[in-house]
Parts: C-alpha cells; structure tokens; sequence
C-alpha cells in the first residue's frame, strides 16, 4: 500500500476544477430545489451547455475565453426560458421528467456525427485554451506546495473556479436572505399560497430556474476550462451525483452543496485510490482491480439512498427544516 | 506559448483524465449511441473490414455504416476500395452498404441486399465483401420501409410496453417514480444469461425461470425496501430520490458482476427470414412479438377480472377510499411490485434479444423511453402506458427513416415534451380537478 | 354544543339595507363590490358551478352556504382566478376580471384563504407575515441583492407584521417555524397574513373548520373587526352559529346554483334552503351540517 501517494491524490480532490465544478452545479441545484422546490433532473444538460457553449464559441466562432463565457451564460438563460416557459405552470414532477430528458436530448444532439463539424460527436472539443491561457496573469512556473502543486495554466484555472464560486456563493447568499428569497421558500412550500398573496409565482419561479442554471453551466464551463469537452460526461448520472452532493450537504442550505462537492470528491478520490491498491496487496481478496474500482460507484448509490432516508436534511441542514415536503 | 505541462503538474491533469475516462467509460450513458473515438475506430479492440469491388476494379468513396448494440459508425472506401471500422465489442453488427454512393448502373446484388449482419469472428476481426455487379440497384420503396420500420416498432414498442405497464402499475398504486425500474428490466436479462449462458439451462427454460426469479425481486424489494419506508412516512421526491439511489448502486452491482462489455443469450443470431417487402424478421423476433402479445393479453385480463386486478385499479384510483373499503392495500401493492418486476424482468429478456446482448446498463438506456411511453399514455393508466410504448417504439423506428440514426431517441423525447405542454394527462389519462 | 357556549353575549350590529327591490335568488345590491354573470363551470358532466347573476355587498359580511358538494369551493376558486369558468364575466370594484391571472387579482385587493389551511410551514410565522406584504422592492430580484435598499421598508413591514400577530395573540410564536402552529392558529395566521395584503375583501374558506371552539370566539371577533376597519367579507362555512351571528347576507348555493339569498334570519326559515340542507343531507349526522364532524366529502369527484 503507497499510503502518501493514496493521500496526495485524495488531497488534490479538495481544489481540483471537478470539485468546483460540482460545487458550482449543486449550487445551482441548491436554488432550484432546496429553495424555490423545482425538481431540476437536468443539471447535467446547464453544465452541457456551460461546456459546449464555451468550447464552440471558442473553436468555431473565434471568440475570446470571456466572450465564449459569455455566450455559455445567454445559451443557459435559453435553454431555462424553452424549459420553464411550457413546465412551470404544471405539477413538479413533471418539471422532473421534462428537464431529464431535455438534458438527454441535448446530450444526443451534442453526441450525433450529423453536427460533427461543430460539437466533435464523440470525440468532444479539445484544443480552445489559447484565448484563456494568453490572459493567464500568472507567469510561467509552479505554485502551491505538496500535493497542491500546479503550474501557472492549472493555477489560473482554479484561481478563476474560485473566485467564480465565491461569487456564486455570496450572490445566493444575498438573494436568500433577501425578500426575494422569502417569496422563493414561500413558493417551494405552498406556491397557491404565495399566489393568493399577490405574488407572480410564475415570473419567480423562472428566476430561480434562470439563476440555477447559470450556476450550473458555470460550474460546466470550470469543468471545460482545464482539459477537454466530453460528450459521455454529461450523462444522466453526472446529474445524480451532483444530487448526491447536494443532499450530502444540505439541499436547503448555502454552503451545505459546496461541502458536499468537496466531499464526494475527496472521497471519490480517496476510494479510486485505495481499492486498486486493497485488491493488488491481496487485502480484497477475490475480485479484480476493475470490480475494485466499481464499488465506489455502488457505494455512492447507497449512500445516496441512505442520505435521503436518514438524514435528507444533509450535514449542514437544519433537522427542522426537511426540504422534502410534498 | 504556454504549452508545456510542468512535471508537477501531470498529477492534476491525470486526475481530470481519470475521472473524465471513468465517467465516459462507465456511464456509458441512458443511450449508448457513441460512435468511436477515431472515424474509423481503429483503437477500438475488435474490426469490421471488407474490399468494394466491381469485378476487380476498386471502388472508391463509398459509403459503409457499421451498427449494432447502440454503437453507430461509418466510413468510406479508399482508393483500393478498402474499408475497416472499429467496433467496441464482440458482436453482431449489421454493416450496409450505400448504394447511392456506387458509381451509376452498379449494384448490390447479393441475397438480402445491400444491409447485411456480420458476427465478430475468434480472430476478433470480420471481413464482410458486398457482391456487386451490373444491375438495377434494389431500391426498396418508401412505403416498404415504412411497413418495416412500423413492424420493428412494434416489435420494440410491445416490449417497452411490458416495462411500462408494471412501472405504470408501481406509480398508480404507490406514487412512486421508480427510476430502478430500469434495473429491474437488466435484472431479467442478466438472470436469463445467468441461467441459459453461464449454467447452461436450454433458453426455453431459462426464460421462464428469469422472469419468475425478477417477480421474486420485486416481492423483496416491495417488503425489503419500499414497504418500511411507506411505513417511515417518506414523501413522494424523497421515495424517488431513493429509486435513484437503488438504480445506481444495483447498476453499478451488475457491472461488477457481468463487467463493462456485452454478452449473449442463446439464438441471438437467428438467421432473418424475408417476410414481405423490407421486412425480415428472425424467428426470435417474430416469437418475442407473439410472446408479448400473450402476456400482455394476459395481464389485462387479470387486471379486468380477478379481484385483486380491480383492487389494484380501485387503489390507483382513489388509496383511501380503497383502503376504507376493506381492501388489503399492502397485500394489493405486494402484489404490483410482483408483477411490475416479473413483466420488467420479460422486457428485459426481449430488450437483450432486441439490442441485441445484454450489458450492465441496458435497461437505464431506454428508461427514459419508459418514462415517455408512461406519462405519454397518462400517468398511473395501465392500459394507457401500454399504448404510449407502442406509440414510443414505432415513433422511435419510423423517425430513423428521416433523422439521424443516432438521433432516433430524440424524437420520442421531444414527444415526451410536447404531449406533456398540451395533455399533461396523456393519452388516456383523466383531466384532474383543481381546488 | 360547545358553540353556543362561544355565542357573543351581543351581537353585533348586523349592516342591513343591501339590496334593492324583492329578495330573490340574484337580487341587485345598493353597492356590489363583486358582480358575476352567467358564470358556469363544468367537471366532466358534473356541473359544479352555474351562477346566472350574483352581486355580494361592499362593506358587509356575507356568508355562502350550502350542502357539500354545491360549488361554493370552486365559485370561490373562480373569482380567484385560481379555476377558469367555462362561460360568463365577473368582476371586482368594477374591474372585469374574466383571463386575470389569481396573482393580479389578489393584488387588486381581492384576497383569499384556503379550506385546507396554507401556513407555508417551513417559514417562521413572522416570515409567513412579511410575505404577505405589498410593495417591497426587495423582492425585485435585482433590487433583492442590495439590502441597502429594501431594508428600511423591511422594518416597516416587521412593525406591521408584529401589530397585526399581537392582534392575532400570535406574536409571541413569531419565530417558530408555521407547521409547529395547532391548525386553528394556522387559520389564526393565514388570515391575518392575508390581512398584510391591506385587502378590499377578503374571503374565507371555511374559516370555522377544524378550529379548536376555545377559539372560535375570538376568530369571530377578528372577523367583525374586518367589517369595522372597512373590509367587505366573504365567507363560506358550515357552521351555522357563525352564520347566524355574524352574517349580514347569506347566500345559498346547492348543486351549482343560487337557490336562495338574503339576511340571515330570513333565509334560514326558506324552505327552498332547508330542502337543500335536509335534500341532501336527511340521512347524515347533523355534526357535518355545523361543520364539528368531518366526513367523507361528497359529490367532489
């Protein structure tokens, strides 16, 4: 067992780009759900569109790093309208099965050979850092110490992940200490009671899915920044992880999503560290390293049902305020 | 300018490409229509190749697509007529040949045409030579191919349809959206190739018995797990916030088990017999139609005319009332989760012929297809879920005619979409009362 | 009954003097706040709603009664803008109402509760207060992100809010969360919330129901206290001691009609109304006639 090498990789899980791209995704799912009730099973497709919609600007339109941002945010407010336009007035399970297969017919299109030339099918996008590293302040060289050691590309990409989540962070926190965001609990409890007080459900509603999903294809754009696009990432089950994480730490709080990326992916990395290892020293005797690296996954599955069943309020919830109200 | 990667700096980029690699490689995702990494796939592990010649003279740029299991692929020949695209797995793939990019007055003029199924052969490579001569080409007519299109939806929707209603049934009687229904559909095929692949069993009695362990499934999950929590008082997100827990983790159980890749069930390779027109259907596919068809009769007969048929409609209904009644509301859902998980666990025998093979996500590929046909036949409906499978299958293999192969899915999603904007009850559904 | 033990010892002052002409089903009001016309609505076959003319009286307390089942849950629905009609026009304080979405009436000042109480449980009960109020630019979303500029009249909103739940002897609950409230001081609080909306009418449904009779007192005083300060009430109950003391006009509906209207006293001797009452209800216990027992609802298909 390479014990150090095990806990550096599960150190660099605390501040790598996936974690705050997750971090960013849940709490846009934090909005949605854990205050304003909407179901979103969609997530997945916002940080599609954050990604993609960087990635192309870039590659086939020329655009510079905070122009192809930029685009990403406007594809997002889109694709919430098109969403939330024709779903919001109805029940919210149906919002559920709406923005899930949204998600999925984006992925499809995003995946098919017909618009090859664009999205790069399933190859994904690579090759769009030129624009965003030329604006790198960081000059050439290595920073941090130990197992949080990168070079000045990797530091410019979690400096700006950081800052973006700092941001997003203190806006909802704003916004949910405001009177906006009593209107929006007020909605995630009883929506016909808010309406009988005069107030446009509706338009709030679309707000807070339009917010939430800036969040999340912020968090896709994060994920982009540093490497490549992927089609096969942005599967239904990048959705139900960022679930897991936002249950893990609190579903209607504002730091409880942040914690819960960190969370699952220090442990992610943890487990996809430690298993190959426990099978090569003979220490999970019987299955094959491939099997070992399987398990962590049912383990988020189990854990996810756990969570929801024992403590659906997360770590940081309040045992109170349960958001699961029918 | 700044291209290097420092040496430190190999860690991090590593760990992004771990877990970019993970996330593709194993979530292979609700439909696995990705095409290779390269046009031709050629780091794929195994090969379809061939030589398009007519009467020795090679001939370039013609079009060849290679299809099967979800994965979609194409190419064209070079300027000595040759071709090789990579495929991802042991298989059968169907490779066709596009006659529209053959030089004027040439042909396919092979029995069964210019589409023809190839199996991987031990090599791990196959070679399929289209035989081409002078010759009208064999245009099959619009409305051929629709008759086909419309009997291979059928055929898929009739299977759909066994999923669908037992999913159907589990939200009319308990409200749950049961997202592991999907695995309850991939218990059933990898039961079956437990039974008939791995001990052996001839497949006429491995299938009974598969279908008969998925009911036994659904009886333990019922009184193991959804039961207790009922009791616990868990709303209806947080049930199916639970089912999305299950799925994954029972997903990623059969991945453990059965790996990454594709296995088939016996007699997967039944030859196919020209019927009429385009149609041709293989003996499996033609005793999968018939053996829906009965057990489909079947249930609705029960559900119909034995009590606990219309107690489980009286449930669906109105839960008080039936329960006020002196209905057994337990013992009725006991008894839902039996048969949803049985017809599941047929479906998903039929799904694995169908693909064809069976793999550890197969039945999260077409849940949302599942989802489709239930909401599009009105929530809660047995009957009406039946038909929006229906609906949703041949929807799914009529638009292939006008859209992309690899978009195919979209269209029953989008379908989804609008019947939900215009009818939120479904087809068959009631108009609810506000207020 | 324990009812009658909670009979004011004087009753208020009824408001007389409303209509104009013969009292019948439809009759013309000095000064209607609420005019419907030909307003139907349907369920399927059942016809829940069929109002040819109806005006409710600006000022005073009217109460619609009726047996269950006979549409004054769904008329309340449809001048909410919570149900569309199928036909007819409506209006408030002169405004045609008809494609007014529920929100927009509700800040005409026309506001309502809810038969099955709606305290948004996850809310503080001061929360549930400040929700109710009108004209807080902080819930502008853009305006919501800079406190500097809603937080003098959030204050002011708090002020009200702590006057009206002192009024409501809910102000020393103003931070526990709604769903740890006894249903009758959630009826307690969805009315005096709906009070923060500074209301032209309020209407009530069923106010009565499922309220603890040790409160009942005083939620009849707080509705006299409504009439007093100006507000037009509207209410639908089942209790008829509440009725009887506190109603200026009664409308009856059965089977998606007016069938009878008029003051209290006079339309409880109708026999067009005790046929409607004993019609359909000869065979159950009276206890669902005043509305202490809950059964099985009726006819609510």
């Amino acid at each position: 067992m390479d014990w150090s090498a095990i806990f550096s990789n599960t150190a660099q899980g605390l501040f790598s780009p996936a974690t705050m791209a997750f971090a960013l995704a849940a709490l846009g799912l934090a909005m949605h759900f854990g205050f304003a009730g909407l179901l979103n099973f969609g997530i997945a497709g916002f940080m599609a569109i954050g990604a993609y919609g960087y990635a192309i600007s870039i590659l086939t339109f020329g655009f510079e790093w905070w122009q192809g941002i930029l685009v990403s945010l406007v594809a997002s407010v889109i694709f919430s309208l098109i969403l939330g336009i024709p779903t919001l007035r109805l029940r919210g399970d149906y919002l559920a099965i709406v923005t899930i297969a949204a998600a999925e017919i984006l992925r499809l299109l995003f995946l098919t050979n017909a618009f090859v030339d664009v999205t790069g099918s399933a190859d994904g996008l690579s090759g769009y850092h030129n624009s965003f590293r030329a604006a790198n302040p960081f000059p050439v060289g290595d920073y941090g110490f130990g197992p949080w050691t990168y070079n000045n590309n990797e530091m410019w990409v979690l400096v700006l992940g950081l800052l973006t989540l700092v941001i997003c962070v203190s806006i909802l926190l704003l916004l949910i200490n405001s009177p906006w965001g009593r209107v929006i609990k007020g909605i995630r409890e009883d929506e016909d009671a808010v309406r009988a007080l005069g107030k446009n459900v509706f338009a709030y509603k679309m707000q807070a899915l339009i917010i939430g999903g800036i969040f999340g294809s912020l968090g896709g754009i994060v994920y982009a920044l540093p490497s490549s696009v992927n089609p096969g990432v942005y599967v239904t089950s990048l959705t139900f992880f960022v679930w897991t994480a936002l249950l893990l730490g609190g579903a209607a709080t504002i730091f409880g999503p942040v914690l819960g990326a960190v969370i699952f992916w220090v442990l992610q990395a943890f487990l996809s560290n430690v298993l190959p290892q426990l099978v090569s020293s003979g220490l999970l005797p019987f299955i094959s390293s491939i099997q070992a690296s399987t398990i962590r996954f049912i383990l988020v599955g189990v854990g996810l049902m756990l969570l929801v069943i024992y403590r659906p309020q997360g770590i940081l919830g309040d045992k109170k305020e349960l958001t699961f109200v029918k | 300018m700044i291209l290097s990667r420092s040496r430190t700096g190999a860690k991090y980029w590593t760990q992004i490409g771990l877990l970019t690699t993970i996330l593709t490689l194993m979530f292979g995702g609700l439909f696995a229509t990705s095409a290779s990494a390269d046009s031709v796939g050629e780091d794929l592990p195994y090969r379809v190749q061939g030589n398009v010649k007519n009467e020795g003279t090679a001939l370039e740029g013609v079009r060849i697509v290679v299809s099967g299991g979800g994965y979609t692929a194409e190419t064209v020949t070079d300027a000595d007529g040759k071709w090789l695209i990579g495929v991802p797995e042991k298989a059968g793939y169907s490779v066709s040949l596009d006659q529209s990019t053959l030089p004027e007055g040439i042909a396919v003029i092979e029995e069964g045409g210019a589409e023809q199924s190839v199996e991987i052969g031990p090599s791990g490579a196959v070679t399929k030579n289209f035989f081409i001569g002078e010759g009208e080409r064999i245009v099959v007519s619009l409305f051929d191919q629709i008759i086909a299109r419309i009997i291979y939806g059928l055929n898929f929707g009739l299977m759909l349809g066994l999923a669908a209603v037992g999913l159907s049934l589990v939200f009319g009687t308990t409200g749950l959206s049961n997202f592991a229904h999907a695995e309850m559909v991939t218990f059933g095929a990898v039961t079956a190739f437990f039974l008939g692949g791995v001990l052996s069993l001839p497949i006429w009695i491995a299938i009974p018995v598969a279908v008969l362990i998925s009911g036994a499934m659904g009886w333990g999950l019922d009184s193991g797990l959804w039961r207790p929590l009922r009791r616990r008082g868990l709303g209806l997100v947080q049930l199916m916030i639970v089912s999305i827990g299950l799925s994954l983790a029972v997903r990623y159980i059969f991945q453990f088990f059965v790996g990454g890749g594709t296995n088939q069930l016996p007699g997967f390779d039944a030859p196919k017999i020209k019927l009429f027109g385009a149609t041709s259907l293989s003996i499996i596919d033609i005793t999968s139609m018939v053996l829906s068809l009965v057990v489909i009769f079947a249930f609705a007969w029960w559900l119909l005319n034995t009590q606990t048929g219309k107690a489980t409609r009286a449930i669906s209904d109105n839960p008080d009332l039936a329960a006020a009644s002196g209905i057994d509301v337990d013992k009725v859902i006991r008894i839902v989760w039996i048969v949803a998980a049985g017809l599941a666990g047929l479906s998903g025998v039929l799904w694995a012929y169908f693909r064809p093979g069976i793999k550890w996500d197969m039945g999260a590929q077409i849940l949302l297809l599942i989802f489709a046909a239930v909401t599009l036949g009105g929530l809660g409906t047995a009957f009406g879920a039946l038909l929006g499978a229906l609906v949703v299958g041949m929807l799914v293999e009529v638009s292939s005619l006008v859209i992309p192969s690899d978009l195919k899915y979209v269209g029953a999603l989008v379908v989804l979409i609008v019947i939900l904007l215009v009818r939120p009850q479904g087809i068959l559904g009631r108009k609810e009362r506000i207020g | 009954m324990s009812s009658s033990a909670n009979t004011p010892a004087n009753p208020a002052a009824k408001t007389t003097g409303l209509h104009i002409g013969e009292i019948r089903p439809g009759v013309a009001k000095v000064d209607p706040i609420v005019t419907i016309d030909g307003v139907s609505r349907h369920f399927g076959g059942l016809t829940a709603v069929d109002v040819e003319h109806l005006e409710i009286p600006r000022g005073a307390i009217t109460a619609l009664i009726g047996p269950n089942g006979a549409g004054k849950t769904t008329l309340f629905n449809l001048l909410t803008g919570f149900d569309k009609p199928d036909t007819g026009t409506w209006s408030f304080a002169g405004h045609a109402l008809a494609g007014i979405p529920a929100f927009k009436v509700a800040q005409m000042g026309q506001v309502r509760t809810f038969q099955l109480t709606k305290a948004l449980s996850l809310l503080t009960v001061l929360e549930n207060m400040k929700l109710g109020a009108k004209d807080q630019r902080g819930e502008k979303l853009l305006y919501s992100l800079f406190p500097f500029l809603w937080k003098a009249k959030e204050a002011e909103i708090e002020a009200k809010a702590m006057e009206l739940l002192k009024r409501f002897k809910l102000d020393t609950k103003k931070d526990d969360f709604a769903a740890s409230l006894s249903g009758g001081q959630r009826k307690l609080l969805e009315m005096a919330r709906a009070l923060m909306t500074d209301p032209v009418l309020v209407m009530l449904d069923e106010p009565m129901a499922g309220v603890n009779p040790a409160l009942t007192q005083s939620l009849l005083e707080h509705v006299l206290g409504l009439k007093k300060e100006g507000m037009t009430v509207l209410f639908v109950e089942h209790d008829m001691h509440m009725v009887r003391h506190i109603a200026d006009w009664v409308i009856v509906m059965a089977e998606g009609k007016v069938v009878a209207e008029g003051p209290a006293d006079q339309v409880m001797k109708n026999p067009a109304v005790i046929d409607a009452y004993l019609g359909s209800h000869q065979d159950d216990d009276l206890g669902t006639i005043t509305g202490r027992i809950t059964l099985p609802k009726k006819g609510k298909k």
